[in-house]
This record gives C-alpha cells, structure tokens and sequence, in this order.
C-alpha cells in the first residue's frame, strides 16, 4: 500500500524513512502537538515549500533544467487567487476562477518559455528565464491597480477558511476545529497529494526519459526521443505545481505580494533547498524544505539561548548574537554542502549502499 | 549483390570550419553487414553521426529506403528503424540495465522472447537486470549498448568500433553475437579498427580516407589481398591476426 502510493520509489535508507516518517507525522498532527500560532504557521509554510521545491526539483535533478522563474510561477498562483478574491464575490467559485486562470497564464507562460529558449544551452535558457521572472516581478510593481503594487494584496477567503469560524463548537482533543485548522489541512492534503503526484510522474515512463535527457540529451535524441518537446512538458508541469502552491501559499496568509513570492530570495531559497536536501530525489524537497524553513524561524530563538547560556565566556556571546543568525545559516549552509555534496538523501543511501 | 538500404551521394560535413567530409559516396546493401575501415581521423565516425543527424550533413543526399534523410532531424531518422551504438557506448549510466532497454523499446514494453534472445547472446544483461548501468564493466557496457540497439528488430544498425578497449575473450563473444544478429536480416553498418573482427563478419566494405570513400567492394576480396590492405589500411593482415 505505502510502496504504492509512493509509487514504489522508496527512501532505501533506514535514517531517511525515520527522518520522512517524522516530518510527516510533525506536519500531519501540527494543529495537534503545535497549537501556536507561529508553529503552525512554520508547518504550513514547510507544506507549501515541500511542494514548491519538488517541482523544482523535477526541472533541476531530473530534467537538467535551471531555471529562474519558478517563483514567477509560484506568484502567478498567489496572484490569481487574491485577485480574484477581491474583485469577485468572496466563495469557492472565485477561487476555483482565480485558480484556474492562473494555471492557464503559467502553462501558456511556460509552454512559450520552454519551446522558444529550451532549443539553447542551459546556461542561456537561465538567462532567459532570469528576464522573464525580472520583468514579471517589474510589472505586478507597476501594474498596482490590479496587483496593489508592493503593498500587495490583502483578501478575504471563505467563512469556512477564515480564522474565526467555528466548525465544532467545543475543541477536538484540546484544539479549536475553526478556519485555521479547515485551511491548515487543506494546505497540507493539497500539498502531500500534488507531491505523491510528483512522485509518480517522475517514476513512470516519462521521468525515465527526462532522466536519459538530464545524462546525455543526444543519446536520448538517437533512441528518437523529441527533447525539447519531453522538456516543455516537464516545464509546464513544473510551472503548474509552482502555480498551485502559490496559491496555496496565498489561501494560508490571505496575503499576497511581491516579497512573499516573487522576490528573487525565494529563488535562491528553493535553490538552496533542492541542493541542500539532494537534487533528483524528491524526498530531498522534503528534508531541504523542513530543515530550511526550520532554521529560518528558529535559528534566530536558538541562537538567542545559546548566546544567553555563554554570558560571563568572553566574545562568544558575541559571536552567537541573534544579530549574527543570517552569518551562522550561511555557514550551516557551506558546511552541509561540504559533507553532503549530494544532498543529504543522496548521502543517506550512499552510506546505505555501503 | 542486394539492393541498397542506404545510399550516400556526395555527402559533406562540415564541422565547424573544418570540412570532414568531402563527398561521401557509400552504398549499404539491405541485410548485409557493411564494414567502414579508414585510417584514424578518416571520418568513419563522422559519417556515422552523419546518417544519424547527428552532425547535419553541408551537401549532399543520403537516401534510406525511398526518402531522402539529410536534412531530418535525429529523433525522426531514427524512428525510422536506425540504431546507433556510439563509441562511447553511449548509456545511462544513471538509470538501470532494465530501464536503459525499456527506453530504448520504443514500440511498447519489450517484446519477452526478443529479450530471451538478447539474454542469450549477451548473460550478463539478465544477471545485472536492476542494476545501475554505470556499475556495469567496460565490455558489459558494451554489450548493453547492443542490446539497446537491437531490442527491437531495426531496418538499419549503426556501430562504432565495438570491440575498442575490450579484453580478447569478450570481442570473440561480440562477433558471435554479430554472427547471429546477420542471420536475422539486420542491416548493419559498422565502423570497425581490428581487422580480424571485420574479416569475419563483413559481407561487404567501403575503405574511408581524407573525408571519401576510396574502396568499395566485397570483404572477402579485400581480406584475400594483402596488398591492397597495406595501400588502403596501411595493415597487412598477417600482422593483426
């Protein structure tokens, strides 16, 4: 049952299926064991990352593909449901539209993207892409009559997502069962769902060839293999996903604007992510994206214990000032690259090959 | 002699600024197996990639069955029923044996007795069926890259240098498995160095030199005259028996 659903694709390393079981059951219980506010709101954020990153991962560790404009696509997501939401009577139908309208710009954006520039070398396809997602960012600025410029947009959702909404009347082992907890858990079933449908998708016949292409794109040629057509594909679906777990994002914070989803930060987040979890794994959006988002919110705290429990040890303390947490998240960084050069999956089951 | 399955005419390739080849003309009868011999640097390999689209030819036409080729791209020459097995070998090292085969098997999932067949020639492909193709030896490699290009039964088959790098014992498995592969009506076109591999399988050859063709003829009367294997080859064939 579980081998099939995770489309017999499985980790193939004892501590990587402890690591997975555990943030699946962190994420799945989070309304339960993390009742705050702030917790909850990391928990979401990893769902919606999880799912951003293994489209990425799709184009990058099993296509060969960099590209820049994955957040152009995740915003795309955020944007088409805010719009919607707050020119349309607030409901289901509207975010259905917004949805909708939104998947279609991203596969046409993606699809034109991807047949013109994939016929070039990589290098030049990014650049490409870099353009693209650069104007696109310029132009939600400018446009703010619709896009509410680099404020954003702020949108109502329906009665039965917003916070105060009650759909059990006295709390369910402990937590209230309202707006939060409806939109949590259909920010992490969307998520966990779309992601099982990476899974299969890179698992079937089509991600074999996208793999063959990754290796050698002429070899996949002479066995007759269209490449630029394999890649667009893997492209508007990459697009896709970004675009729904954009508006995923934008359903959980009933906010979206450009620092929230386009901002070239992202970028190189999600980058860091796939690299840190391991390219052309999937389950390494997983770990890259719990271990990331983790450490963007806590390090901080930690860091502030830590310098705390050193008062009186001279420059220390100092040394692990919260000030100082970007410093320590960028050595953590170069550190696990340094030991884990294919990603921390593909290091757990090359150790487990051993 | 049979009909011809491929014919280039005056085909030239350009590669960069340097001019490759300089008007190929090469004939390859229908189920026979075309040796192409040539000194290093003769284009034998160009001209290969050439067929295949690989390098797009400058000039000239190069006509498979009834259609001219030259200009397709590669993905359409070879769903035409051409293979090709680089020197290189040319697999995915990331990906499985089984999975390097089911890719190459473009018409649906491979056919069960062709793989028996396969099996047959080539035992290590069933051994190492799951695993990595880049685990594999460098003849194994080798024999993976055949079975990739036969897995399906192929109008024409394109292979460079197979038996390069191989130990002894495993080219004399690769030409028995060839032997075998010409009784089921393959067109083979082969780029081959070791003279006695291309004695014993070529039915018919074409000598390559400075980007043309300079002989064409039957194997066994090149392999008969030792002089003119020392003026095309610069090899007598006393000294690589």
């Amino acid at each position: 049952m579980i081998s099939s659903l995770l489309s017999k694709d499985l980790p193939r390393s004892r501590i990587l299926t402890a690591m997975l079981a555990a943030i699946f059951a962190a994420l799945a219980l989070a309304p339960f064991i993390f009742p705050g506010t702030r917790p909850l709101d990391v928990a979401a954020k990893v769902c919606v990352f999880v799912l951003l990153v293994a489209s990425y991962d799709l184009l990058l560790g099993y296509t060969g593909i960099v590209s820049f404009a994955h957040t152009m696509f995740f915003g795309i997501g955020g944007y088409g449901i805010a719009i919607a939401l707050s020119r349309m009577e607030v409901g289901w139908s509207a975010i259905a539209l917004g949805t909708a309208a939104a998947v279609a710009l991203s596969l046409v954006l993606s699809f034109l993207v991807g047949l013109f520039s994939l016929r070039v070398k990589a290098i030049f396809f990014a650049m490409i892409t870099l353009a693209v997602a650069s104007f696109f960012a310029i132009l939600a600025s400018q446009l703010s009559d619709i896009t509410g410029g680099e404020d954003g947009i702020t949108f109502k959702v329906p009665e039965l997502l917003r916070p105060a909404y009650r759909l059990l009347e006295e709390p369910f082992l402990g937590v209230t069962v309202g707006g939060r907890f409806v939109t949590y858990y259909l920010v992490f079933g969307t998520s966990l769902l779309l992601f099982l449908a990476l899974l299969r998708v890179v698992n079937s016949p089509f991600g074999r060839v996208l793999l063959a292409i990754r290796e050698n794109d002429f070899r996949a040629e002479a066995l007759g293999y269209r490449t630029v057509i394999y890649r667009t594909i893997a492209n508007c679906l990459g697009a896709v996903v970004a675009t729904l777990a954009g508006v995923l994002y934008a359903l959980w914070l009933r906010y979206t604007g450009p620092n929230t989803t386009l901002d070239f930060g992202i970028m190189i987040d999600i980058l860091l992510m796939v690299v840190i979890g391991g390219m052309g794994t999937m389950y390494g959006a997983v770990i890259g994206a719990a271990i990331f988002v983790v450490a963007q919110n806590y390090l901080q705290e930690a860091m502030k214990a830590f310098s705390e429990a050193l008062r009186g040890v001279p420059l220390l303390p100092d040394l692990f000032h919260p000030d100082r947490w970007l410093l320590w998240l960028g050595v953590l960084f170069v550190l696990s690259v340094y030991y884990f050069p294919h990603g921390i999956v593909g290091q757990l089951r090359a150790g487990t090959k051993k | 002699m049979a009909e011809s399955l491929l014919t280039l005419s005056g085909v030239h390739t350009h590669i960069g600024h340097y001019h490759i080849l300089q008007g190929v003309d090469l004939v390859v009868p229908r189920g026979e197996l075309t040796m192409l011999l040539g000194r290093n640097g003769a284009g034998k390999t160009t001209a290969l990639r050439t067929i295949l689209g690989l390098w797009r030819a400058s000039a000239g036409t190069i006509r498979f069955e009834s259609g001219n080729i030259a200009q397709r791209d590669t993905p359409a020459i070879a769903n035409l029923g051409i293979a090709y097995v680089p020197e290189s070998m040319g697999i995915f090292a990331g990906l499985t044996v089984r999975e390097n085969l089911v890719l190459a098997a473009r018409r649906g999932p491979p056919d069960e007795k062709r793989l028996d067949w396969i099996f047959r020639f080539f035992p290590p492909m069933k051994k190492f069926w799951q695993l990595p193709a880049g685990l594999l030896s460098g003849g194994q490699k080798q024999m993976l890259s055949i079975s990739r290009a036969i897995i399906e039964p192929r109008k024409l088959v394109l292979i460079d240098e197979p038996t390069k790098g191989l130990a002894p014992a495993i080219i004399n498995n690769l030409i028995e498995a060839f032997a075998e592969l010409k009784q089921t009506d393959t067109t083979i076109l082969m780029v081959e160095q070791n003279f006695h591999a291309a004695k014993s399988l070529g039915d018919s050859v074409a000598v390559m030199d400075a980007g043309r063709i300079v002989h064409a003829g039957r194997m066994a009367d090149l392999a008969a005259d030792a002089a003119l294997q020392t003026r095309l080859l610069g090899l007598s064939l006393e000294a690589h028996q």
